[in-house]
């Protein structure tokens, strides 16, 4: 008899269907991956295992955990399993704990709600299960506060609280997509070793399916609330067969072609030497002033034509450089110039060659205005006012120009999905033809296979519109895709710079080799899937 | 609808005062200049609703042009605080850190730590009792509460990426902050002004009731209820009624309010489907 096992789970929130016959079994000490692209069902699977779905929620369909159907216990029962039986590990460390409790009390807290354990022994095992997730009190004391530890330290607090009462069933949702790649490593890593030690059963809620191919025993896709593929891992890339299946490995390996550069072009964007710090706040009143350096020494440029790629973990400094390229803060030390001219406080004309793509599709856009106001906003920088027309006939060309409707002008970003959001942020950064934009993190929030569109759109554009850019990103398999050259960036400097395919291909410095190790990768593939997809 | 429960009640109350008000300017049932001694001190009957006062006028004609006083000298003092609060927080969001955010903020708290209506019956004694001057000292009060809460508003957007993008387009700060912060702040700067609104009423009728609001013949709520001061023993009417306009009015702003602040914010608004 397995641990858990859906039956034909149906789960409707009003008129909207959004699990579909979803049934799948599990045993103890297995790992079943569920993966799928954003609202394919697969948080909502998790929350209706948990049986914390919206009140509107109708379910049909059983969910048996040890031979008990958790659809019809009553609140108070459940209230026994979630966290006893059945834990969860959320995506977010930081909004996951609790910021103003020490670690080790938020993990004892858990001891004396569900064992009734005194405060001292409480403590105690909490150190032992600190210990065990990779905390021992030589690296990280108990009587830390959450801000003052690392990303995937915060993670591993959260997986502790989660294993602290020895679950039968760990459900992770998305546990390390908001983390690094070199920690995503680690993380998974505990998170296999855990379930070896204690024979939990674990389910890994992913959209990366490189994530999952060296932990999980099972892997299941699903797409808009189905499983559409279920197959044990071993067998899973050599017998896939659903098309779903099929593009979704494509996508995530997908490259573009680029035009190729003019040679001796001339220098568009040159970045000398320029450092910037931050003061640190200060712990006592008296303190000396302490700084961090965020950006130190850097140089590089970009010719005329040329795609130039940024890659680096969070923290690096990478957000500090595109602030001070883009004119917006100041810098202590070195020149930064756009054809010759200093981009700090420049004036429109220099600005005018220069705009950017942000990361977030929802947090770019003023939420109170029109595509077509939102399109425009750069006009801003034209010396002279367009006529109504023009304007209009402008914004109607980039609009179609990013695959969008001239008549998508008059509706209101929320209408738009994350893609054709991202769409929107590129025809805003090219309505007055810039000759260099920066893409920040342009595609890491978008599932595989919108990103592989927004890819090509960048490709197409680069040739139509013989466009310069930097694309900073912590993805190596994009940055290797759309630039020519790249850097690596760690702690502020540039440790590593040259051809895009030297680098990846063939890295000479060890932090870069690290990244090009913790990257997750899919097996290799017979045929149909170009060979990028191992990296 | 039990959601909007406090929003619909709230909008009930303001309604009713509203319509009384309006009404007034057009018709009351008595003129209450006309004073008539020997109608004096009637409790409620088919003639005067509501009673009648010492001076024999009706009671329901001094409540329905007493609100007028109340919800004018209230509105304007919110619009002096929302007109000159809004734009210096937002003046010292845009420039967070610099010498003239500390001054503007610096300044919020200095008013702030003064209890607002001491101040107020000290300007209203200095410059001479009014209603002008009541208004001129409960808007000054709402400055700060006004400056405070768009300062922290727009300091979040700041951070957002379209006001980053805005940037990039070369607008100044002046600029972004009339096209798009001021816009997104338009749901908060509602609720707050009908909180503040509430309070305006409440420290109006508070200086009408020492004297130094609205001067007689004017009537005001706050000058009833010190009138009935004297006969609350033999006349308990004298006071309940303009005490009880004041409470539902304050109550059905702040019902309206809060009731606002969810309606308005989605995150807030549960899920309809």
């Amino acid at each position: 008899m397995s641990l858990l096992c859906v039956d034909q789970l149906n789960i409707k929130l009003g008129p909207v269907s959004v699990l579909t016959d979803v049934s799948f079994s599990l045993q103890q000490g297995e790992i079943l991956a569920l993966t799928g692209e954003s609202g394919s069902g697969k948080s909502m699977t998790a929350l209706a295992l948990m049986q914390l779905l919206p009140d509107i929620a109708k379910t049909d369909g059983r969910i048996l955990f040890q031979k008990e159907d958790l659809t019809t216990k009553t609140e108070k029962e459940l209230c026994k399993i979630r966290g006893a039986d059945i834990s969860m590990v959320f995506q977010e460390p930081m909004t996951a704990l609790n910021p103003v409790k020490t670690i080790g009390a938020q993990v004892s807290e858990t001891l004396i709600l569900h064992k009734g354990k005194t405060p001292r022994a409480a403590r105690e095992k909490a150190q032992r299960i600190l210990d065990k997730v990779g905390l021992p009190p030589s690296v990280v004391p108990m009587e830390r506060f959450p801000h003052e530890l690392s990303g995937g330290q915060r993670q591993r607090v959260v997986i502790a609280i989660a294993v602290a009462l020895t679950p039968s069933l760990l459900i992770a949702d998305e546990p390390t997509t908001a983390l690094d790649v070199t920690t995503q490593a680690k993380i998974l890593d505990l998170l296999k070793c855990l379930v070896k030690e204690t024979n939990m059963a674990m389910i890994l809620i992913t959209h990366d399916l490189a994530v999952v191919t060296n932990m999980a025993d099972n892997i299941a896709v699903m797409q808009k609330g189905q499983i559409v593929e279920m197959a044990r891992t071993k067998t899973f890339f050599s017998q896939m067969h659903h098309p779903y299946t099929k593009s979704l490995i494509a996508a995530s390996g997908h490259t573009v072609n680029l035009p190729s550069i003019a040679a001796n072009a001339d220098n568009l964007l040159k970045v000398t030497d320029v450092s910037r710090q931050y003061r640190l706040p200060k712990k006592h009143l008296f303190e000396a002033a302490k700084y961090v350096r965020a950006v130190s020494d850097v140089s590089f440029s970009i010719n005329h034509g040329e795609r130039l790629g940024l890659v680096g973990e969070s923290g690096c400094g990478k957000s500090t450089l595109t602030r001070a390229i883009l004119g917006l803060d100041p810098i202590e030390r070195g020149t930064i110039t756009l054809n010759g001219h200093n981009v700090h406080n420049a004036k429109a004309n220099v600005r005018r060659d220069i705009q950017v793509v942000f990361q977030d599709p929802y947090g770019s856009f003023n939420p109170r205005h029109k595509v077509s106001r939102l399109v425009s906003e750069p006009h801003h920088l034209l010396p002279n006012a367009l006529s109504g027309r023009e304007a209009d006939h402008k914004i109607s060309s980039v609009l179609e120009d990013v695959g969008l409707s001239s008549a998508d002008k008059s509706k209101y970003i929320h209408e738009f999905s994350g893609g054709q959001r991202q769409r929107i942020a590129i025809a805003r950064a090219l309505i007055i033809r810039p000759k260099l934009v920066i893409f920040d993190e342009a595609v890491s929030a978008l599932d595989v296979t919108v990103r592989a569109q927004i890819l090509d759109l960048i490709a197409k554009l680069t040739t139509e519109y013989g466009l310069s850019y930097l694309f900073i990103s912590h993805d190596l398999a994009v940055v290797r895709s759309v630039t020519d050259r790249c850097l690596v960036m760690k702690d502020g400097q540039i440790v590593e710079t040259g051809l895009t395919k030297d680098i990846l291909g063939n890295p000479t410095h060890h932090y870069t080799k690290k990244l090009i190790n913790a990257a997750p990768k899919l097996p290799a593939l017979s045929k149909g899937v170009s060979p990028h997809a191992q990296s | 609808m039990m959601q909007y429960r406090s929003l619909i009640i709230g909008t009930f109350l303001c309604l009713i005062v509203l319509n009384a008000v309006a009404l007034s300017l057009v018709w009351i049932p008595y003129d209450i200049k006309q004073l008539s001694i020997p109608d004096k001190l009637q409790t409620p009957n088919w003639d005067h609703w509501l009673g009648t006062d010492h001076f024999g006028r009706d009671i329901l004609s001094m409540t329905m042009v007493g609100a007028r006083t109340s919800l004018a000298v209230a509105l304007l003092a919110v619009g002096i605080g929302m007109g000159i609060g809004v734009p210096l927080g937002l003046a010292a969001a845009a420039r967070r850190g610099a010498f003239f955010d500390e001054i503007i903020m610096r300044t919020n708290d200095l008013i702030f730590a003064f209890p607002s209506l001491v101040i107020a019956i000290l300007i209203t004694a200095l410059f001479g009792a009014g209603a002008m001057n009541a208004i001129i000292a409960i808007g000054i009060f709402n400055i700060p509460v006004f400056a405070r809460v768009s300062r922290g508003a727009a300091l979040s957007l700041w951070q957002k990426e379209f006001i980053l993008a805005a940037r990039v387009s070369g607008k100044s700060k002046l600029h972004i902050s009339a096209e798009h912060i001021l816009p997104n702040l338009t749901n908060l700067l509602i609720v707050q002004g009908t909180i503040q609104f509430s309070l305006g009423i409440l420290a109006e009728a508070g200086l009408s009731y020492v004297g130094l609001g609205a001067q007689p013949p004017t009537p005001s709520w706050g000058r009833m209820l010190a009138d009935a001061q004297t006969m609350v023993s033999f006349a308990p009417h004298l006071a309940l009624i303009p005490g009880s306009a004041i409470i539902l009015t304050v109550l059905g702003l702040n019902l309206l309010g809060d009731g606002l602040r969810d309606f308005l914010d989605p995150k807030l608004r549960k899920l309809q489907l």
